[in-house]
């Protein structure tokens, strides 16, 4: 093995991660750092211009509230949150993002991206709360700021965090490696913001071999947040609250837009809207059943049970809504012409903007959608705090809404001191979306700012021996692999190691079996919920076997490892109660229905970073001050 | 395969400061073979097709040829991309064509501003961010009051 020199870097504010939290948190964190002395470090494991969930672009911004036109109120926002959610949401930090996203969304729009405007000048809608853009460069756009903020020289691009430098529940820093040169980095800081986004390919994927990469979010977001809040000892919330989108399928491309924009229908194979023909399925879920949009847990519930009668494919009937639309001009030949050419120029940029995969499929199915349906279906599970789903940990909000029990002196700090979370690495804060996680960025940064300030007396970390054991412990992949290669003609097969795409697949076959993956069909039980964490034991234990060849790999060790913790995370919060939460996302088989009376609480865990010990609790909710 | 490097085209940036698909590529798949000068997919498998190769490349030498376990073959989808606007040409598998042209920005690149030209806040203490409340386009950021 070579030598890797130890690089060690001393800030203030050091943000971990890149997409659109990281950035709208350097921006924010640059401004006050200027303004009172302090130094901003990013750390990101990918380029700035290209890395997170918008690294594709976007073709609508999700989050708009439309204060200053009075379009919407913050209440709104908060109660469409809520409702969606079944009523398990923080409505403190609901709110707290929605009267500052605006304002994100401005800065957007000054920066250069293109956001389309109707012939008054105001924004064109996709929906109530989303905008249409022309988003392809949305991310290399929002970066530019950032860099502009910040400066190249307190940016480290290719730079892997592994996990924590902690003191007495204190988060005084992070250690990682550069996939690119052999450093090893030390970061020590005063406040430290977690930005580095949710997790994708603890389940198994629908596709196999190369299709495994095509997940709906990047299969980049490997639980790098989640992991490094569980080891700081933060309380992680809502951990049982899986994600799963219905796309159009195998591509994964958007439905919002033909749903909201061209208001088309879904179908099953017999011509039945699932939404009209289970409405009654709704019923038993109360007020819930009854709210406007259905939560979309309950939207994918009823199309499941189609699927499971043997009611599918499903299909988004596109050319029924391009037909329905176009059918208006019918009297104006021109104008009719000119329509159907500007709807399908809106339909192929939905995809060519944010998944590119999907225009793909369609060229080489000779799809046109004014001519044919397209097939849709549930995605597999991710682990997200934005969307509709909710895993993350669990914050402060701020001083001026939060109920007592959710206040501790800084906006966005995990329950570890000096340890703040943002975009998909906070929880109970459901659709943020790319806008909402920029500006819940800058909240944070803010707030760590702050916190920098006030503890600028705290005493650096220099605990040099645990530095160099946790040195050891990131590269020991490799040292693995070099100890045991003599075992093998072959390095793919080998008994003293496991590479870490074995590992992931190992992973992922456990959770789709028993925790209620895609071939599963989204069920589970105690009974099974027990072997996952049966087997869930074996695989930590061999986790200390995981063996890279180079750089590369050992970042794909430590990703696997991250996304092994959010695996465990959430098998403990689905047995922790005994009822399906969010039909449509699981059903517990041996607790299929909700009781209303019982379900509304936060389910929270957390590890204890000496013992190793899990503690779960239910945390009652609270409204917002009012 | 998802993106695979055209050898005839790929010189391996050699008149660049560095190699732009490696560079760019959000999951550190794209790398440079020094041997051969030529770039190539190191794990096709965890390729999300995002195209940001394709994009950056200056010899457009990168295409994706669609995940072979469920696209069928002979389709392509090909961007072009300057600094304001994007072309695709999407070519489908039964041979038709269609080309579609977006914008992508509306300033020079390079130049934005982080604070937007909005007036800066100036207190660290309370809750408004630092282009607040001008940027909202409100007097005064919402609060329940407290």
């Amino acid at each position: 093995m070579e030598p890797f020199e130890t690089v060690e870097v001393k800030t203030d504010v050091l943000i971990l991660g890149g997409g659109m939290s990281a950035c709208g948190a350097a921006v924010e964190a640059a401004y006050w750092a200027k303004k009172e002395g302090l130094k901003v470090t990013l750390v990101d494991k990918a380029a700035l211009d290209r890395s997170g969930a918008v690294a594709m672009g976007l073709s609508a911004i999700n989050q708009y509230v439309g204060l200053k036109d009075s379009e919407n109120t913050i209440q709104d926002y908060v109660d469409y949150v809520r409702n969606d959610l079944m009523g398990i949401t923080r409505e403190d930090l609901v709110a707290n993002i929605a009267r500052h996203v605006d304002s994100s969304v401005h800065l957007f729009e000054k920066w250069g991206l293109p956001i389309w405007k109707d012939d008054d000048g105001k924004y064109v809608h996709e929906g109530r709360w989303q905008l249409m853009i022309n988003g392809e460069s949305y991310k290399p756009i929002v970066a530019e700021a950032a860099k502009n903020a910040l400066g190249m020289e307190n940016i480290y691009e290719r730079v892997f965090i592994t996990g924590p430098l902690m003191e007495d529940n204190v988060c005084k820093g992070a250690v990682g490696f550069s996939v690119r040169e052999n450093k090893f980095y030390v970061f020590k800081a005063k406040a430290v913001l977690v930005a580095m986004g949710g997790a994708v390919g603890i389940f198994k994927p629908r596709s196999s071999g190369e299709g495994a990469g095509r997940a709906w979010y990047p299969p980049f977001n490997s639980a790098a947040s989640a992991y490094f809040t569980i080891k700081a000892g933060a309380e992680m919330t809502c951990q049982e609250v899986r994600f799963i989108p219905v796309r159009f399928k195998d591509a994964y491309g958007p439905v919002g837009a033909w749903f909201l924009l061209f208001k088309s229908r879904a179908t099953n194979a017999h011509d039945e809207n699932y939404m009209e023909t289970r409405a009654t399925d709704l019923k038993k879920y109360g007020q819930y059943g009854e709210v406007k949009p259905v939560p979309a847990n309950l939207r994918n519930y009823l199309m499941m049970r189609d699927i499971e009668d043997g009611k599918g494919p499903i299909f988004m009937r596109t050319e029924e809504a391009i037909s329905a639309i176009a059918d208006l001009y019918q009297d104006d030949p021109k104008a009719f012409k000119k329509k159907i050419r500007s709807l399908e120029n809106e339909a192929w940029e939905d995809f060519l903007d944010m998944t590119i995969s999907q225009a793909l499929l369609w060229a080489a199915t000779n799809i046109e959608p004014d001519k044919s349906k397209s097939e849709i279906a549930a995605a597999e599970p991710y682990f997200i705090g934005s969307h509709s789903g909710a895993s993350g940990a669990w914050v402060s909000g701020p001083e001026d809404l939060a109920p007592e029990e959710y206040f501790w002196g800084y906006t966005n700090m995990t329950t570890v001191n000096g340890l703040f979370a943002a975009g998909d690495a906070s929880g109970a804060s459901s659709h943020k979306f790319s806008s909402g996680s920029h500006a819940e960025g800058r909240i944070a940064a803010k707030a760590a700012c702050r916190y920098a300030l006030d503890h600028k007396g705290q005493t650096e970390y220099c605990n040099d021996g645990e530095i160099e054991k946790q040195k050891e412990n990131v590269f020991k992949p490799l040292q693995v692999f070099e100890a045991a290669q003599h075992l093998s003609t072959d390095p793919e097969i080998n008994p003293g190691y496991i590479l870490p795409n074995m590992f992931q697949m190992r992973l992922q076959k456990m959770m789709d079996e028993y925790a209620g993956g895609v071939s599963s069909q989204f069920k589970t039980s105690k009974p099974g919920l027990e072997k996952c964490l049966e087997l869930l034991t074996f695989l930590i234990e061999d986790s200390d076997k995981l063996g890279a060849r180079n750089s590369h790999e050992l970042m794909r060790c430590w990703e696997n490892r991250h996304r092994m913790y959010q695996a465990i995370a959430h098998v403990r919060s689905l047995m922790f109660r005994d009822e399906t939460r969010w039909p449509g996302y699981y059903v517990r088989t041996d607790a299929p229905e909700i009781s209303l009376d019982k379900w509304h609480c936060f389910v929270n865990a957390t590890l204890d970073p000496q013992t190793n010990e899990w503690s779960m609790k239910a945390v009652p909710i609270k409204s917002m001050n009012v | 395969m998802p993106s695979y490097v055209n050898p005839e085209k790929c010189d391996g940036c050699k008149a660049q400061d560095k190699t732009a698909c490696q560079y760019i590529c959000p999951n550190n798949l794209m790398v440079l073979d020094k041997d051969k000068m030529k770039a190539y997919n190191q794990e096709p498998n965890q390729c999300w097709e995002c195209q940001c190769c394709v994009k950056i490349c200056p010899s457009q030498a990168i295409d994706i040829r669609g995940y072979a376990d469920f696209v069928p073959m002979g389709a392509s989808v090909v961007p072009l991309r300057s600094t304001d606007s994007i072309m695709w040409t999407v070519k489908f598998r039964n041979g038709s064509i269609k080309r579609f042209k977006f914008p992508i920005r509306t300033t020079p690149e390079g130049k934005a501003e982080p604070l937007g030209g909005f007036k800066a806040a100036l207190e660290i203490d309370n809750q408004l961010l630092c282009t607040e409340p001008e940027s909202i386009g409100m007097d005064e950021l919402w609060t329940t009051g407290k």
